[in-house]
């Protein structure tokens, strides 16, 4: 088997021997980390799929999380939509709008495609804010608690549909990365005009990558919606959902499998560590560390590990 | 209200609008960062000049440029040691960094001023001008005029200065420009600095209309982005011509669908643009 | 012999420069066109127009019957022309397998990642290029990135490749070797335009003779015709040349 195959079992492995453990031995505090955890490494691979193969520093991604978490907090709420039909649905939203958005902005490139899919989010949240007929506006939105049982049913219930999410995020990355896509997005990102030159359209490519991107983030934001019963558009549209994801992908190693997944957990574990020690001011502090990450350690943890084999 | 009274509104902060976006534009211009430290440091600015009034009773319109003054050695350190560490990485470790540090800079912020809003109150207040049935407020008269002053003064300085010409210079050809002896990393850092040093003085010019805070960084650097979009990225006559189009888009923007929706109306507009014609409305390249 | 391509009055205009004046040219079936012509005469422009790149201001291009002016670069390629880069344009952090191997699968016709690669390693065997498959295409010398840029356009199976300076910054050695590919693809039936500025690459390699000059095409014949032809001796030969091939320049 090649490396990469043993590296996927691994993962694999490792997935499943810690879901089972954490299922079994955790209490509520920790399954709630792991949940978020498995929220990160989901919304990490989501922005790797347009970020780090194909290039496009998206900052969309919580314009897509925010997306899914309102249509499937609407669905539910007012249609009173079971979940299971709720969530796909939302998750589908998004990736229509992540399609469309596509088609109006992946024709620029380098800071003007930032600006533009930052700016998404904005218009979506104040949009959100406005309608508050069907959104409730600046009040929030309440959803329906989900009958799965008291708080540790609750927590492990999350835990499970984040890492079900993660697990998904997974398995249509490395599809990605193994097929046509793949290879499509990667000559993309090392030479745009030579990949038209070769015959493959770039536009389609891109495009398919930001849908499976707003799919992914979108279906994330449904879970997360209902897992914390009530969203507000500051909430769910905030800027650091689409920052934080990029930071993790890039610790871990961008247009990898498992770099994202890799870069969420170490990056959740420092913040873990900031947030239990430094209550106050944990905000400013994440602010330096991420100059310290950008600084130090462009390539990510790769380059530690480079660093370690090489010199020892 | 009258359309003539409501294109009054919109011309009234085009000048405060050139100032806010002139140190942006500046250094996207010249050195291809886009600053989201800006909007911070443009908050900062403002309660600089706050605290100025407090103190000693001085008028923001006219603290400005020591409201600017503050800022600009530290920005100018900021950018020798840490982002002249980043210059020519790609976009997104640049965006990443300034994104940091304006996590920083605004949570340092919320700490030590707290989250509520100032507000500079002056007594006597300063009262409208009335042109003839359409009203002026003077608060944002002066605002405009001023920074209107302040944009011109500095395209001035870029043209005839030494150290302005140097960073036209470094901007269309980086390797040319040392070749001819500029010392490129210090012209960096400068141009940083009178970014931050423009910033800073639209600060205090805004604080002598607006409430401030520091939840209201993002604001003010998402209007930033609008103006530079709108008048062509590099320019300084663009950059006025974008200040005024916000400020009537924003006009009459809230004139058809109310205050809160102005800015999402710019930024649609931001967007369309973005898509159709990204060089703006002027739309030229290199900064002149 | 069937015309493959066919420009019909294209003309392109840059601002206020016309870089192509009203260019009326044919290339046919298992044709070798070699086009020649100063700096600045439009040749790169001309394999621009017809690929997609630029669109002509006036005028149409058609390929086997289709006109394709209005077509993206990736449709013009897929239908069957391909194109070199003067300043090569490789993915540099793929291999040089993975370089070919995508052009068979984004227009070689390959169904699959792995088909792709058995086709691309055809194709480097064919180019020379099979011991070092596994290498970063970055890694490569000059002369070899220009053989993997030619590997790539091959893999396209294209029925018209445009080679657009393809010997600029090679040794003799590694021209000759260029030019024994050029002739070997040439044989296998897809015809190419050479566009060169080295007489001796052009006058061995090319059935016929294309010149431009000044955005215009001022001669359009055999070798030996072009050679003498007075207006392509004023514009482009020189004096020298004609006199060294025995021809009376005008004074």
């Amino acid at each position: 088997m090649s490396r990469k195959s043993w590296q996927g079992l691994i993962l694999v492995a490792a997935g499943a021997a810690g879901t089972a453990a954490l299922l079994g031995l955790a209490d509520n505090y920790v399954l709630r980390l792991a949940t978020t955890v498995g929220m990160y490494a989901a919304l990490a691979l989501a922005w790797n799929l347009v970020g780090g193969y194909a290039g496009y520093p998206s900052f969309a991604t919580a314009a897509f999380f925010g997306l899914g978490a309102y249509t499937a907090g609407v669905l539910q709420s007012a249609v009173s939509l079971p979940f299971p039909l709720a969530w796909p649905a939302a998750a589908a939203v998004a990736a229509a709008f992540a399609a469309a958005l596509g088609g109006a902005i992946l024709h620029l490139r380098g800071h003007y495609f930032a600006i533009a899919s930052l700016v998404v989010a904005d218009v979506l949240r104040e949009l959100t804010n406005m309608w508050t007929d069907v959104t409730g506006g600046g009040m929030g939105l309440n959803l329906p608690l989900l009958d799965v049982g008291g708080v540790a049913g609750q927590a492990r219930f999350y835990f499970l549909a984040m890492g079900l999410m993660a697990a998904l995020a997974t398995l249509l990355t490395w599809w990605t990365d193994r097929g046509r896509l793949g290879m499509a997005l990667r000559c993309i990102e090392q030479n745009e005009n030579a990949a038209q030159v070769i015959g493959l359209d770039t536009r389609r490519a891109k495009a398919a990558a930001l849908t499976l991107s707003g799919l992914i983030a979108g279906g994330t934001g449904a879970v997360y919606a209902s897992w914390v019963t009530y969203i507000d558009p500051t909430d769910v549209y905030d800027v650091l959902l689409s920052v934080k994801p990029i930071l993790m992908a890039l610790l871990g190693g961008v247009g990898t499998v498992a770099g994202p997944i890799v870069g969420a957990l170490a990056f959740l574990a420092l913040e873990e560590v900031l947030w239990r020690n430094v209550l106050e001011f944990h905000a400013g502090l994440l602010g330096l560390l991420v100059v310290l990450l950008v600084l130090f350690l462009p390539d990510g943890l790769r380059a530690l590990r480079r660093r370690a084999a090489a010199g020892g | 209200m009258t359309y003539l009274q409501v294109l009054i509104n919109g011309l009234a902060l085009g000048g405060l609008y050139a100032c806010i976006a002139a140190g942006f534009s500046l250094v996207w211009g010249v050195l291809n960062i886009i600053n989201l430290l800006h909007g911070s440091l443009i908050v900062l600015g403002a309660y600089l000049a706050y605290f100025a009034h407090q103190a000693w009773g001085i008028s923001p319109f006219v603290f400005a440029p020591a409201a600017g003054l503050a800022l600009f050695l530290p920005a100018f350190l900021i950018q020798r040691t840490i982002l002249e560490r980043v210059m020519g990485k790609p976009v997104l470790a640049t965006l990443i960094l300034t994104f940091g540090l304006n996590l920083f800079l605004d949570n340092a912020m919320l700490y030590g001023f707290k989250a509520d809003f100032r507000k500079v109150i002056f007594d006597p207040p300063l009262g409208l001008l009335d042109l003839g049935g359409v009203l002026l407020p003077l608060d944002r008269f002066y605002a405009t005029v001023a920074g209107l002053a302040l944009v011109l003064a500095v395209w001035a300085l870029l043209r005839t200065t030494h150290f302005g010409r140097a960073i036209v210079a470094v901007r269309m050809d980086r390797e040319a420009a040392a070749l001819m002896g500029i010392e490129v990393p210090r012209t960096y850092a400068l141009a940083f600095a009178l970014g931050a040093f423009m910033a800073g003085a639209a600060g205090s010019l805004l604080s002598g209309i607006f409430p401030i805070s520091p939840v209201a960084s993002s604001l003010y650097l998402g209007k930033a982005f609008v103006i530079c979009v709108l008048g062509g990225l590099g320019s300084l006559p663009g950059v006025i011509a974008g200040g005024f189009a916000l400020g009537l888009i924003e006009s009459f923007g809230t004139l058809a669908l109310g205050p809160e929706l102005a800015l999402t109306v710019a930024f649609v507009l931001l967007i369309l643009l973005l898509m159709f014609r990204p060089t703006g409305l002027l739309g030229r390249q290199g900064f002149q | 012999m069937g015309t493959l391509l066919r420009f019909a009055g294209v003309a392109r205009r840059f601002g206020g420069i016309l870089a192509l004046a009203g260019i009326d040219l044919e290339i046919r079936q298992g044709e070798i066109v070699g086009v020649i012509g100063p700096n600045g005469a439009g040749k790169t422009t001309l394999v621009n127009a017809a690929t997609g790149v630029h669109r002509p201001t006036a005028g149409e291009v058609h390929f086997e019957g289709r006109r394709i002016d209005r077509l993206r670069p990736d449709q013009i390629a897929r239908l069957g022309v391909a194109r070199t880069f003067q300043i090569v344009q490789p993915f540099p952090r793929m291999s040089v397998l993975e370089n070919v191997a995508a052009a068979a699968l984004f227009s070689g016709g390959a169904r699959s990642l792995s088909q792709a690669r058995d086709q691309a390693r055809e194709t480097l065997a064919f180019c020379g290029l099979q011991e070092r498959e596994a290498l970063p295409a970055a890694a490569l010398s000059l002369a070899g990135r220009k053989r993997l840029e030619l590997a790539k356009s091959l893999a396209m199976r294209p029925r018209l490749l445009f080679l657009d300076e393809v010997n600029a910054g090679l040794n003799p050695a590694e021209m000759d070797a260029a030019l024994a590919l050029i002739r070997a693809t040439a044989a296998r039936g897809i015809a190419i335009v050479l566009i060169e500025h080295l007489m001796k690459v052009v006058m061995q390699a090319s059935h016929r003779i294309v010149v431009l000059h000044q955005g215009r095409l001022i001669a359009d014949g055999a070798p030996d015709a072009i050679v003498r032809d007075p207006a392509v001796i004023q514009a482009y030969l020189g004096n020298r040349y004609a006199q060294r091939h025995g021809t009376q320049a005008t004074p």
